[in-house]
């Protein structure tokens, strides 16, 4: 076996750049979506400007937060685990960087073009293809540098983080492409190569499995590298870790069909969806067990440690989301969830629950790691967890609530066999909810300032020599 | 990663240890696996007829009305407003006949939509005035109050630029979309014709090519409607009660009133399944 590279030879630069880009996607992510939240509160909000209203700008939040934030956090800490899990410095790290490059060039372009009303309309696909290439491109020099530096490990095994991060890199290569088939007209605008039922079977497929695999399988392989590492404990089982890789792998693929139910797609498609989406839940507990035992003896530090709270409610959330996922992936469910809020609801206690809060708890982790040094304020991280998980809190059951009580007002009739309720009266009854969504997201807001204040005081503190270095313990 | 020597192990008979050694094996094991499920759920819909079952009267949109999609793909209106009814009772009270796969059929791209901030709008068409619309796409909530939806005022202030719509058919055509070579070359006649800033020579012209029964796709794939169909008439008309030019809102609304008005539904059809339990077909 080859020498193993010491710490101080892992390319952090790059690790660096991409969590305080992140942390900043964050930011503005969360503000345009507090943004738009509050206009489908307060409609004068939209202020009669076009490229503010919100059905410009709700792309924008969403692909800020997906792709600029998530996206971030997924380059910058598959950079830092696949260094440490295989021992060996990045491979080529120009293409790495132009990796980076042209992520953020693409986050760009899409808040400049999503505005102006430039969109294939297509959801969490908007930005025309052209970006599209762009982010094409940047994602295949990722898969290269990540294969190559797993390639050049120096020990036999391959870590179970990786597996889950080389699922997501082929997957989310498929189905971006296959996706993002479409014919341009010009810079501004595109056909889709696919019309009616099999772009709608396309578009979910993608839809989904950008939740699957980008938002699942990339953010599983953040756990299964940061969370043993932060509790400082092994993986709790590897048997259950092999089996819940390989049948996420296989089932997610599957069940994108259910944000189609009852529509005019073939109703065997929609069955199988319906099957594999319950299926689905053994696979995500599968992760989420294997995670959460894996803090056995070390529960104690959920009460000092912050960073490890994240993670820990990270991986509750994503179990109960895990479990709603399924329920609304029958038919039953879905014939009154389906174009309500109650959607909304469960993307967000994904989003808000599992991915941001493993996601901080990851950076926060790279951060001390990184430049050796504690965050110059424990409380503020504190701070920032009670903050994150009321805002993310309020914000779920708020979308909870408006989403049961849509769903059932629509469906209302009277003994005499007329609806109950009109559309316009099911509008007006969201309001009190869309009002505190907008708050809790706002608080989520809040909390990514204060974790950006939190990093750049820590920062500026390392480069002052002022700041207080790890503990030999952390550090180990 | 401990206890992996142990032969007995819950996937017997596979080496998994060998795998996780290796990175090829991985690596195409993974890219293999997560390429099933899309192929087998995506793929037959576009061999097998019954994912689509035929329907008279679904014709491509005309350029106004294309122009039209367009603003509504760029507005994001497809965010809040679903196009997709589903077969329930309350839904067929609310927006009418369930949606036919068919009737999204030359869509690219489909606007299904999956989430009802506002109402369902698959049968839009026809059901509200031209007024109405002028009104509502000006200030919503002063035609109704409990609406969330932003102002749209920009609309009737911008003249409609058709730079792009010749080259919208064109890429459609390409994609077997039945427009013929006809369609495409008369799209700016066909265009003012509709939106009535013509001086209303060119109506003929346009209702000869759109309310017509036979169409080609660029496969040579002939549609042809029986002698007893009669093609839903176009609406052909000053679409913001301003015929001096063609706006925005012209178009928009031109889109909007023909939306599910090309199927004509006749009382005790089954549309989804005929008495053997098969998609139905005509």
């Amino acid at each position: 076996m080859s020498t193993v590279a010491a710490k101080e030879e892992y390319n952090y630069d790059i690790v660096k750049f991409c969590v305080l880009t992140g942390i900043v996607m964050g930011v503005i992510g969360t503000a345009v979506g507090t943004y738009i939240a509050s206009e489908l509160a307060y409609p004068w909000l939209n202020l009669d400007i076009a490229e503010i209203s919100f059905g410009r700008l709700r792309p924008v939040h969403t692909n800020t937060v997906i792709f600029g934030f998530g996206g971030f956090l997924l380059y910058g800490a598959g950079f830092y685990m696949v260094q440490h899990s295989t021992h060996a410095r990045l491979r080529f790290e120009k293409l790495a960087w132009a990796a980076v490059a042209l992520w953020l060039i693409s986050m760009i372009c899409m808040w400049i073009t999503l505005p102006l009303g430039m969109t294939q309309s297509k959801e969490y696909h908007e930005p025309e293809w052209w970006i599209d290439l762009m982010m094409a491109v940047s994602w295949v020099f990722m898969t290269i540098v990540y294969l190559a530096t797993i390639a050049n490990r120096k020990m036999s095994h391959i870590y179970i983080a990786n597996w889950f991060f080389m699922t997501m890199l082929f997957m989310v290569t498929y189905i971006f492409t296959f996706n993002g088939m479409c014919i341009p007209v010009d810079m501004t605008f595109s056909y889709s190569a696919y019309a009616g039922i099999h772009d709608a079977m396309t578009q979910w497929w993608w839809g989904h499995n950008a939740v699957g695999f980008f938002l699942t399988a990339g953010f599983i392989g953040v756990m299964y590298y940061f969370v043993p590492k932060h509790a400082n404990r092994p993986i709790y089982s590897y048997r259950l870790s092999v089996l819940h890789f390989w049948s996420l792998t296989f089932l997610y693929v599957w069940v994108g069909a259910h944000h189609l139910h009852y529509t005019a797609i073939p109703d065997w498609t929609l069955s199988l969806g319906a099957g594999m989406s319950v299926a689905l839940i053994f696979p995500s507990w599968g992760g989420m067990i294997n995670g959460m035992m894996t803090m056995s003896g070390a529960w104690d530090k959920l009460r000092t440690d912050p960073v490890m709270r994240f993670m820990v409610v990270a991986l509750a959330f994503y179990g109960m989301s895990t479990f709603e996922g399924p329920l609304m992936g029958t038919k039953s469910v879905n014939a009154l969830s389906h174009y309500t809020d109650w959607t909304v609801g469960h993307v967000h206690s994904g989003a808000l629950g599992w991915n941001a809060m493993i996601a901080i708890g990851a950076m926060y982790h790279m951060i001390t790691r990184m430049w050796n040094t504690e965050m110059a304020s424990a409380k503020l991280i504190n701070m920032h967890f009670w903050v994150h998980l009321t805002g993310a809190v309020l914000y779920i059951t708020a979308m909870w609530g408006s989403g049961v009580l849509q769903g059932l007002m629509w469906r209302a009739f009277d003994s005499y066999g007329n609806l109950v309720y009109t559309f316009a009266d099911s509008v007006a009854a969201m309001h009190p909810f869309y009002a505190l969504r907008a708050f809790g997201g706002f608080l989520v807001f809040v909390g990514f300032c204060i974790m950006l204040y939190n990093t750049l005081k820590t920062v500026s503190a390392v480069k002052a020599g002022s700041n207080v270095a790890l503990s030999a313990a952390a550090k180990a | 990663m401990s206890d992996n020597n142990d032969k007995k192990g819950i996937i017997r008979g596979i080496p998994h240890d060998t795998i996780e050694q290796s990175l090829p094996i991985l690596a195409v094991f993974v890219a293999i696996l997560v390429a099933v499920g899309g192929i087998v759920e995506i793929v037959p819909a576009f061999y097998l007829d019954d994912a689509e079952p035929k329907v008279e009267g679904v014709r491509p949109l005309t350029p106004l009305e294309l122009e039209g999609f367009a603003i509504y793909r760029r507005e994001g209106c497809f965010l809040c407003h679903s196009q997709m009814i589903r077969p329930f009772r309350d839904e067929k009270e609310r927006f009418g006949h369930f949606s036919l796969a068919a009737e999204s059929k030359y869509d690219h791209n489909y606007a299904w939509g999956s989430k009802r901030t506002g109402p369902d709008i698959a049968r839009l068409g026809k059901k509200y005035t031209d007024a109405w619309h002028i009104q509502h796409m000006r200030a919503p909530r002063s035609v109704v109050p409990e609406s969330v939806m932003p102002n749209y005022a920009w609309l009737e202030e911008t003249k409609l630029d058709t730079s792009r719509t010749k080259g919208r058919m064109e890429v459609l055509a390409m994609m077997n979309v039945p427009y013929s070579a006809d369609d495409i070359s008369n799209w700016e006649s066909d265009l003012k014709a509709q939106a009535a800033v013509d001086d209303g020579n060119g109506e003929d012209a346009l209702r000869a090519r759109y309310e017509r029964k036979t169409w080609t796709n660029s496969n040579g794939e002939v549609e042809q409607w029986t002698d007893s169909f009669t093609p839903t008439p176009l609406n052909v008309r000053a679409f913001d009660a301003d015929a001096s030019d063609v706006t925005e809102l012209d178009a928009l609304i031109a889109y909007l009133q023909q939306l599910g008005t090309h199927v004509h539904f006749e009382e005790g059809v089954d549309y989804y399944h005929d008495k053997f339990g098969q998609p139905y077909r005509k």
